[in-house]
């Protein structure tokens, strides 16, 4: 970053002085700092600690979900994937707190293993790698379902799972540092648009 | 009656309302000397703890979303406490036909505390539309008495800008804009290359500090609530110097139920429910403004019924609850390859629009009346929850492919929102719904409401502008809208852009308007209304700040009478 760029916690301090002396705003200085311990405690609780316990899934669901946000996003030589990135456990929480989320994940996690058990003759997990990738190539296209009418629900439920997914990792650390956001932070002038590459 | 408690002191004037309105006014009359207690049906807000400023999504477990991720419709949980389209235990109708969505905020500062910050006067014409081309009414006021309230206002809550010179659009007191972003240099050139007039937009954030109010620090997050007060807010701006005179008493969780009428046919105070022990309590004043937003002010004063006003306060032309109006809306959004090669660069800016196109064909015939404005945004912001729900929805596939797919179209994206008039119809107004009461036993409004042809044609008029300024810039427009339906052109449902105005409207004769040029009832001396309401017209700018200015110079009238014993 730039001389320009202050940091979170320099602008805090700045408030913290009192350069606001005179202002309107009368509360700001002694707030700041409980605001700034609000923060860095943010940052804490937010860190991965310890095994997640599900609040929705059962530990087998859980697996299953594990299993294909790493499918839908996986690591690769720029960054982590969806499960590094935590979106199994913000997924966990959406569904513990929404029935559309628990019918629409849970009854889709279980048409996956009885999908499966019905064509392999195993749970989804038990399946070979081979045979889940078949699977997921079967319900993550629409198409497939206009040609074969029982991989409806399955395709519903993967569109609305990969959407969580994607919500999950690029709403994660990884995922924005995969996008190069720069900002979310204070600066003394905005810099304005870089010379534009040709169009 | 024993139930309800008398509180024996005597203000001067009760305002209900803590927003855009009621804030002005509770700064320009306790500076003026007056005693005010202040109505306001939410809670205090504490900028350190509520608003989520400089926070990263993964710092909340919901990631933005929300509880259940329910927060994705009202626009995500990192904003600042605001309000929503439904809120638990008050209710409103619609009539069979009709769709109304109606925003409240239930907070100290309303609105403010969250709003687009888009601050832009009402041009000269705007207050003489019926003389200009037939449709609905003058208003009783010329530009000319509110220019000096409008230079007021900005100097005071500091609004940035640039002299420009078209005639939709007046220039005012500015402060000097911030530097474009590659969004707003590619747009201009479009426009420029179009014949489109583009500028400098003018929002109400701080680009230099103004009495002590730090200057913007640039995170692009106004909408959560600025913790150095960097933009206006009137919690935060209004609130605090009312305070500091201490005339003002701020009354919190009280629900204005009824507007109380004396023998004498004046106002003599207002009856509340306190949320906290759902009791009712009352509050004597010799004057009364209602700021409570267009809508709530009107439920507040038909629901004030007496023998000498059986239809609700100050409502002898019938007129309150009519002429409900709000801006008419259609967005769409474009892929720019352009920017695909843009390097990785803070992008933030402030928490708005840098550039904006105001209304550029008034030198013109078009096929339908008035104008709108062009609001636009896009490129690298902070990811967020739904960020990628264009890709998702366009292209199909998972793994590598997606995460290389989502790096190459991430910023690439222009987003534009048209934003314009509605005329006042007939068939659009909002009344009592004698069939269903709120949690506070106050019976609620129902709605009615009609986008008229002339509405219709004006979001088909938008749709093909913002394909215009896409396809000039090197891009490809990617929103496709249906010409029938229920919103034709992408036209939003009423109530959506959450510019609802008019249903108190000011005027010359009493027989077709509530209010005077002043924002007093012509019916009942001491009540004024200082919202949204007494707006005649909505035109192609967002109402806030006309609303701050009409509020004060209402609020300077109402000084003036006090002083003359009139009230």
């Amino acid at each position: 970053m730039s001389e320009n760029s202050v940091t979170r916690r320099d602008i805090l301090r700045t408030l913290a002085v009192g350069a606001v002396s005179g202002s309107v705003l009368q509360v700001i200085p002694a707030k700041a700092a409980e605001y700034a311990h609000q923060v860095v405690h943010n940052e804490k609780s937010a860190s991965p600690a310890g095994k997640y316990v599900p609040k929705y899934f059962s530990a087998h669901q859980y697996e299953m979900l594990t299993t294909l946000c790493d499918a839908i996003i996986p690591k690769d030589e720029k960054s982590g994937g969806a499960v590094e990135a935590g979106a199994p456990e913000f997924i966990d929480l959406l569904t513990s707190e929404n029935e559309e989320y628990q019918l629409a994940l849970g009854g889709g996690l279980q048409w996956l293993d009885s999908f499966c058990s019905d064509r392999y003759s195993e749970t989804f997990l038990d399946c070979t790698p081979e045979q889940r990738k078949a699977v997921l190539d079967m319900i993550a296209f629409r198409k497939n379902a206009k040609q074969d009418l029982a991989l409806s629900q399955g395709v519903a439920f993967f569109a609305f799972l990969r959407r969580l997914t994607c919500d999950g990792f690029y709403t994660s650390k990884i995922g924005i540092a995969d996008l190069q956001y720069i900002g979310n932070t204070a600066l003394r002038e905005f810099p304005g648009c870089p010379p534009l590459p040709e169009a | 009656m024993s139930q309800v408690i008398r509180s024996p002191k005597m203000y001067d004037v009760c305002v209900i309302g803590s927003g855009a309105g009621g804030g002005t006014a509770a700064k320009v009359l306790t500076e003026g000397g007056l005693n005010v207690v202040l109505l306001e049906a939410g809670p205090p807000v504490n900028p350190e703890k509520d608003f989520k400023m400089l926070m990263w999504p993964y710092e909340s477990p919901h990631r933005g979303a929300g509880v259940g991720g329910h927060a994705r419709e009202n626009f995500g949980e990192f904003l600042a406490p605001n309000g929503a389209w439904r809120i638990e235990g008050e209710p409103y109708t619609s009539a069979p036909g009709s769709n109304f969505q109606w925003f409240r905020s239930r907070i100290v500062g309303g609105r403010t505390n969250h709003w687009g910050r888009i601050a832009l006067r009402f041009a000269p014409i705007d207050f003489k539309s019926a003389t200009r081309d037939g449709l609905g009414d003058d208003w009783p006021i010329t530009y000319d008495d509110l220019a000096p309230y409008y230079d007021k206002v900005e100097s005071y809550i500091g609004v940035f800008g640039t002299r420009e010179n078209v005639s939709s659009a007046p220039d005012g007191m500015f402060l000097p804009p911030p530097k474009p972003r590659c969004t707003d240099l590619i747009v201009k050139k479009a426009c420029d290359k179009i014949g489109i007039i583009c500028i400098p937009s003018r929002l109400a954030i701080l680009t230099r500090s103004v009495n002590g109010r730090l200057p913007c620090h640039y995170c692009g997050q106004c909408g959560r609530g600025c913790v150095t007060a960097s933009n206006f807010s009137s919690s935060q701006v209004m609130i605090p110097p009312a305070m500091k005179t201490g005339k003002l008493t701020m009354v919190t969780g009280a629900m204005a139920r009824e507007v109380l009428l004396g023998k004498d046919g004046k106002a003599e105070g207002v009856s509340y429910i306190d949320k906290a022990t759902r009791t009712e309590k009352r509050v004597n004043a010799r004057a009364v403004v209602l700021a409570a937003s267009a809508c709530e002010s009107a439920r507040l004063l038909l629901n004030s019924k007496s023998a000498q006003f059986p239809d609700g306060l100050a409502n002898s032309s019938g007129t309150v609850g009519r002429y409900l109006t709000d801006s008419v809306g259609s967005d769409g959004w474009g892929i720019i390859p352009q920017l695909e090669k843009m390097p990785p660069h803070n992008h933030d800016g402030v928490g708005g629009m840098h550039m904006y196109i105001p209304w550029w064909k008034f030198d013109r015939k078009n096929d339908f009346p008035r104008g709108y404005h062009i609001e636009f945004g896009g490129g690298r912001n902070m990811p967020g929850i739904g960020e990628f729900s264009d890709l998702l929805h366009e292209e199909e596939g998972y793994g590598a492919t997606l995460k290389k797919r989502a790096r190459q179209v991430y910023g690439t994206g222009i987003g534009m929102a048209g934003r314009g008039e509605m005329i006042p119809n007939p068939d659009t107004y909002c009344e009592i719904d004698s069939n269903v009461v709120d949690k506070w036993g106050i019976p609620v409004l129902r709605f009615h409401f009609k986008w008229s042809e002339y509405e219709v044609r004006q979001a088909k008029d938008m749709q093909e502008t913002f394909r215009a300024v896409i396809e000039a810039a090197g891009g490809e427009y990617k929103t496709k809208t249906p010409i029938s339906g229920e919103r034709p052109f992408g036209i939003a449902e009423g109530g959506k852009i959450i510019h609802e105005v008019g249903t108190a409207r000011m005027g010359a004769d009493p027989k077709s308007s509530v209010l005077n040029g002043y924002c007093q009832a012509h019916d009942v001396k001491n009540v004024f209304v200082m919202d949204g309401a007494p707006l005649v017209t909505n035109p192609d700018k967002n109402p806030t700040l006309t609303i701050m200015a009409l509020a004060w110079r209402a609020s300077e009238y109402l000084l003036d009478e006090a002083k003359k014993g009139n009230l």
